[in-house]
């Protein structure tokens, strides 16, 4: 069988993969996203970061749709998400996520956690997305785990069996919301590391993280949010020797300190 | 559980609690007043004719039984913790006995009873309980999934459902599909009477237990199941379900026992299953007592086995994960 259906078209490096036009979105009376406006080109990476409680991870969640937003229009290669869409699952095939949490399923092993998605959604027959689960998971190194189940893997390794999960899924978009947050700091490594090396292959990437030195080497652009807006985007180096923005400012010092 | 790591001393072997408890026991036999059984009749030698032996009399043999008694506990307190819940069980269980053994059973009664009891009731009775929970089972789950739908129509038909038959008792159920469905045209026999009873009924309590279960998942996993394109029958069925059962088993088996015994209900609409033919039985006789212990002799050894079982699926599904 040759590759997976491809569900969403491709794009040129010109017209934007993402699209988001005047978003809001409230909980309630709390505004947590106000008149985003944020454009990401294929193979593009962003880094979103911002101090806690700036819509940073509402942003990214409302890209795949696991949040509504509630005016404004997003757009996934040139699909508009709507809470009326019958095609949302077709679209989430095509953006893989990478939580916090890892959010693994803990009944399956690895293995079987890397070959849910292909096998059950996409069509692939066992043989072939078993081939794909172990050449992912030798990609983010932990080919001796497949057998294994989550709890018994390290936090560092659980959320690399995580993004191979996603990888298995051949998406188009990857999205990290705090991927290294949950982690003890001696395994933040071996997941930026495995992040970096899916920027070097091409990936289109839009992470929220705290980690800016993985921000400093990867990203093309540094979005930072305060208070659910975007206060400033700029390319690593004017982000950190420039920052324009008071609040960016503090933010930096703060963080970088 | 957590069990702590720094050990209390044990109240038994303090002298204060031991002395305490030694004249509460002593009180307890005082006033219960053995003098006139068994116990009178060993100690004979010591108080002469018990039913004359008086106050002196009735405190010897107290006084012998809290010895007996307190020692027994002091024995036990020094053995390991597996030994004393064996020896606990053992002696609890003996007692027991003796006590149906003091109702003057003729063992003889029984025994020609009990092929009758086991071929018709105790078949009648698993026969129900089991087409039952069956039932109930394929009710809660489809319930379950109703009461945590977004449809409307669903989540009110479910919960009404649910707050009917939680509401009412299971007897009164009975006899209103018994007695009122032949009034409207539909005659039911006894037997699918009771297990259409049963089965509402506790199909309307495992509806909560499995909505909780499924609800005590995080909710990561729906997310992480979203995030892949999954939808929602795929997710209740390979991601859910799944990590469900292993929390929804033991509360589960817990309404299978009770079940089991509520199945005694059907008695009253005369069907032939252990509780009917344990009151019936003995009455010609007049041997109410032999019958009933036997029923309930096999009603507890049915509850056994079923807990047996819960356990083996419990210690399975722990493996697994």
């Amino acid at each position: 069988m040759m590759d997976t259906k491809t569900n969403i078209q491709n794009n040129t490096e010109m017209t934007p993969v993402i699209s988001l036009k005047g978003v809001n979105k409230w909980y309630g009376d709390f505004q947590a996203l106000s008149n985003i406006d944020l454009e990401i080109k294929l193979k593009e990476k962003i880094v979103i970061c911002g101090p806690s409680g700036s819509g940073k991870s509402t942003l990214i969640r409302c890209i795949n749709r696991l949040e509504a937003h509630q005016e404004g229009k997003i757009h996934v290669s040139g699909i508009e998400l709507h809470e009326r869409m019958k095609d949302i699952d077709i679209v989430r095939q095509d953006i893989g996520m990478v939580f916090q949490n890892f959010n693994l399923f803990p009944h399956l092993t690895v293995l079987e956690n890397c070959m849910a998605g292909p096998n059950w959604v996409r069509g692939i027959e066992k043989n072939e997305a078993k081939e794909r689960a172990i050449a992912m998971l030798e990609q983010v190194k932990i080919p001796e785990q497949a057998d294994k189940y989550p709890d018994q893997l390290s936090g560092g390794q659980q959320q690399r069996v995580a993004i191979a999960r996603s990888l298995c899924m051949q998406p188009k978009v990857m999205l990290f919301d705090e991927p290294t947050s949950a982690l003890d700091p001696e395994m933040v490594s071996e997941v930026l590391d495995t992040m970096i090396e899916l920027a070097n292959s091409g990936m289109t990437m839009i992470c929220v993280t705290h980690e800016m030195g993985f921000a400093r080497q990867v990203a093309d652009r540094i979005v930072f949010m305060a208070d659910g807006e975007i206060v400033e985007q700029n390319t690593p180096e004017e982000f950190f020797n420039n920052p324009q923005h008071d609040r960016t400012k503090v933010f930096l010092d703060q963080i970088l300190k | 559980m957590f069990v702590d790591t720094v050990i209390e001393d044990k109240a038994l072997h303090k002298p204060v609690f031991l002395i305490g408890l030694s004249v509460t026991v002593l009180a307890i036999f005082f006033a219960l007043n053995f003098t006139n059984t068994l116990f009178g009749e060993f100690l004979r030698p010591v108080i002469g004719d018990p039913t004359e032996s008086g106050f002196f009399g009735r405190l010897a043999v107290s006084l012998v039984l809290t010895i007996i008694f307190v020692l027994n506990l002091l024995a036990i307190s020094f053995t390991r913790l597996k030994v004393q819940i064996l020896i606990v069980w053992v002696e609890l269980l003996l007692l027991f006995l003796a006590f149906a053994y003091s109702f003057d059973l003729k063992m003889s009664f029984i025994q020609s009873r009990i092929p009758l009891m086991i071929s018709r009731g105790l078949f009648t009775t698993i026969y129900i309980s089991a087409i039952s929970i069956v039932i109930a089972t394929v009710i809660a789950v489809i319930g379950a999934i109703a009461k945590l739908s977004n449809n409307g129509f669903a989540y009110a038909i479910s919960s009404f459902y649910t707050s009917l038959f939680r509401g009412l008792p299971l007897l009164l159920q009975l006899f209103l599909i018994y007695k009122g469905l032949p009034q409207l045209g539909f005659m039911v026999d006894a037997v699918p009477a009771a297990i259409t009873a049963l089965s509402l009924c506790y199909g309307a309590y495992m509806t909560e237990i499995f909505r909780a279960g499924i609800q005590s998942i995080p909710k990561g996993q729906w997310e992480a199941s979203r995030a892949l394109g999954f939808k929602f029958n795929l997710i209740l069925r390979k991601i859910i379900l799944p990590q469900a059962i292993p929390i929804i088993i033991p509360p589960t088996g817990n309404q299978f026992i009770a079940m089991l015994k509520d199945s005694s209900l059907a008695s009253v609409l005369g069907v032939w299953e252990l509780m009917y033919l344990a009151r019936t039985l003995g009455q010609r006789d007049f041997r109410h007592m032999e019958m009933l212990l036997t029923a309930a002799m096999i009603y507890w050894a049915l509850t056994i086995v079923l807990e047996v079982i819960q356990a083996r699926i419990e210690k399975k599904y722990k493996q697994k994960s």
